[in-house]
């Protein structure tokens, strides 16, 4: 089968391209590094289908980061490359075309954002660099579809002009007078969009911004979470699902074995949905109706800031702060993403260069960044007790992500490279793929989680019916009890921490724990150890050594942590 | 070449605007650099910087950068 390639400087809308040409919905965001792996997709060419794939963005061919080797990789393996070109900015975005033209593979250029090029003084002459280039060229707009028809009747036209291989500087010669012979931009006043972009990243004007954003997005997504829960999931679940799992009870004699894992235990004859531990009852109350609505709030609002291109901005304010721990500030972005999920914001670091700072970002990451699951159960629980004990939760974790930092990137070996980044223009979120990015990650996170957690009740039931959880907890009551000052039989949420950290949480709630307990617990299940989604990835981008060094440090400073915050509640 | 008028983007004011002359630096500097459109005879306008040596933000094309100060420090340009 033919195989397509999108490829071009990263933010320049292959991602939406991708999604026009092949219906395969993807992570589409106002970045640069959104796409850090590859998705196929297929296109009808007349009778036949083609695969499409939609390669990670690269500047050049010699590749600076982990993304760029792996756009290179693929650029050896494809028949047929769709170069998308940010027709905003010909003068850099031509430079890897000239490369690709200098290769064999045939090419059809792609030029996408055109819509932009009216409003903002730049008058392109399309024919012209057709001839210059010898390929097709093709106005695009991904967003709105406008030219996707066209540019998929020219993929067939695609052709190589076998340009000589040249220098870098013959290149940019080259670039200079294609541009001189088809571009003409009128400069023209600024817009507010413009002026608010120039004040995000002024010390000042910058900082003020950047607390209103982050603030008002914490605000937000309390708002809705806990507006969710209480206005509609929680009054569902219970006057009307809690009725039919009493019937239920019933049915099933009120007790067992069996009854255990279906409905769990009923204290005093009522459906408890946190503490009864059935598949029915916390089972699916845990999922549904305490971390989906924090799930879905927290990535409305980074749906929100993905696509207004505020992010990298936020990279350039944090980049003094972010460098005392050893990375740079476009790794604010990688955390971000682990606020709501540890396994994709793993996967992100690999918009950073050096293998010293994957391997700080990621261990930081699995360490002292909660997941939305993690934080709901946080807020439901700890909650209850107090807002001053969620915020000494967020506290300790956020001082554990400082210190440890500094540790790291006093002892590990290497240096961190330095910000050197583009910032996109902000664009007002295209309501389309906010809520296209809601639906999908909102879908993944149940279709993962849900088999997980219901297994893991299931487990539970099991392992506490052959006492199997009573022999681990006297084995390691003395640093369960004697360090960290928790009844023993917190050690199992530890140890099913491992599979879903929410289900975990829940665990600690018959426990009937003291505030304090309950941030020891939360802390110390936030860093112990990663849950299996984020160890099977840790294990892939870091490799078995690195692996086993993170989760050295993952114990170690969990253990100091919870000691410590033991000692001081 | 170098003359008194030359300065580097850290030295450069907010809002001045000038042609980059050299970049002085190896080749992994300079070839991520240039990836990025920062060339010798490029006309560039520095937007802003961060205070404590934070990275400096740039407009060239039409598109903007940001690069950290050490970079930033290697970068030659001649103001208008």
């Amino acid at each position: 089968m033919t195989k397509i390639l999108l490829m071009g400087n990263p933010n320049v809308g292959k991602s939406a391209l991708f999604s026009r040409l092949t219906g395969v919905r993807t992570i589409v965001s106002n970045y640069p590094g959104t796409t850090i792996s590859y998705t196929r997709g297929f296109v009808k060419l007349g009778e036949e289908t083609a695969e499409v794939i939609d390669v990670p963005g690269a500047y050049t061919l010699e590749p600076a980061s982990e993304a760029e080797k792996i756009a290179l990789k693929l650029l050896n393996t494809g028949d047929i490359v769709i170069n998308v070109v940010n027709a905003i900015n010909l003068e850099r975005n031509l430079y890897l075309t000239l490369q690709l033209l200098e290769r064999d593979t045939p090419l059809v250029v792609a030029l996408n954002l055109w819509d932009d090029t009216m409003h903002r003084g730049i008058d392109i002459d399309v024919d012209k660099l057709r001839e210059l280039l010898g390929v097709p060229v093709i106005p695009t707009v991904a967003v709105t579809g406008q030219g996707i028809k066209e540019l998929v009747e020219n993929i067939p036209q695609a052709t190589s002009p076998h340009l000589p291989v040249s220098t870098r500087d013959q290149r940019w010669a080259t670039i200079g007078s294609i541009t001189d012979q088809v571009q003409r931009v009128t400069p023209r006043r600024h817009t507010w969009l413009e002026y608010l972009e120039d004040a995000s990243v002024q010390p000042l004007t910058g900082g003020i911004i950047a607390l209103a954003v982050l603030v008002s997005a914490f605000l937000v997504v309390r708002f809705l979470g806990e507006s969710l829960i209480g206005y509609v999931l929680d009054p569902l679940f219970t006057h009307l699902w809690a009725p039919v799992v009493l019937k239920l009870s019933q049915l099933m004699g009120g007790g067992g074995f069996l009854h255990n894992i279906v409905v769990g235990k009923l204290a005093g004859g009522e459906v408890n949905f946190v503490e009864s531990f059935g598949l029915l009852t916390s089972g699916l109350y845990v999922p549904f109706a305490m971390v989906l609505p924090y799930v879905v709030s927290f990535y409305l609002v980074l749906g929100l800031l993905e696509d207004t291109g505020y992010l990298p901005r936020l990279a350039v304010l944090m980049d003094t702060i972010m460098h005392r721990l050893g990375l740079h500030g476009y790794s604010i972005i990688p955390t971000l993403l682990g606020l709501g999920c540890n396994v994709p914001a793993i996967l992100a670091t690999r918009i950073l260069e050096s293998k010293r700072e994957r391997f700080i970002a990621a261990t930081l990451i699995s360490i002292a960044v909660p997941c939305a699951a993690l934080q709901a159960m946080i807020f439901g629980l700890v909650g209850q007790q107090g807002g001053q004990y969620v915020a000494m939760v967020y506290g300790t974790l956020f001082v554990v992500w400082i210190i440890l930092g500094f540790i790291l990137h006093h002892t590990v070996k290497g240096f961190s490279p330095e910000l050197l980044i583009e910032i996109p223009p902000y664009r007002l979120p295209p309501w389309r793929t906010v809520l296209q990015k809601l639906w999908m990650r909102g879908y993944g996170f149940l279709a993962e989680a849900i088999p997980i957690i219901l297994g893991a009740v299931v487990v539970i039931n099991i392992l506490y019916f052959f006492g199997v959880f009573d022999a681990i907890a006297n084995f390691t009551a003395p640093v369960v009890t004697g360090l960290l000052g928790l009844p023993k039989e917190a050690v199992s949420a530890l140890a099913i921490g491992f599979l879903r950290k929410d289900v975990a949480l829940g665990m600690l709630a018959p426990l009937a724990l003291s505030a304090g307990q309950l941030v020891v617990g939360s802390v110390v299940l936030a860093m112990f150890f990663p849950c299996i989604a984020t160890f099977v990835v840790l294990l892939r981008e870091l490799g078995v050594v690195n692996m086993l060094k993170a989760a050295g440090i993952m114990v170690a400073a969990a253990l100091v942590t919870g000691g410590i915050l033991n000692l001081i509640l | 070449m170098l003359d008194t008028k030359h300065m580097t983007l850290t030295q450069m004011q907010g809002g001045q605007s000038g042609t980059v002359v050299q970049i002085q630096g190896g080749r992994g500097l300079v070839n991520r650099l240039n990836a990025l459109g920062v060339i010798p005879g490029k006309r560039i306008t520095k937007i802003s910087s961060m205070l404590m040596r934070g990275p400096v933000t740039i407009e060239v094309d039409r598109v903007q950068l940001a690069i950290g100060f050490g970079m930033a420090n290697r970068v030659i340009v001649k103001p208008d």
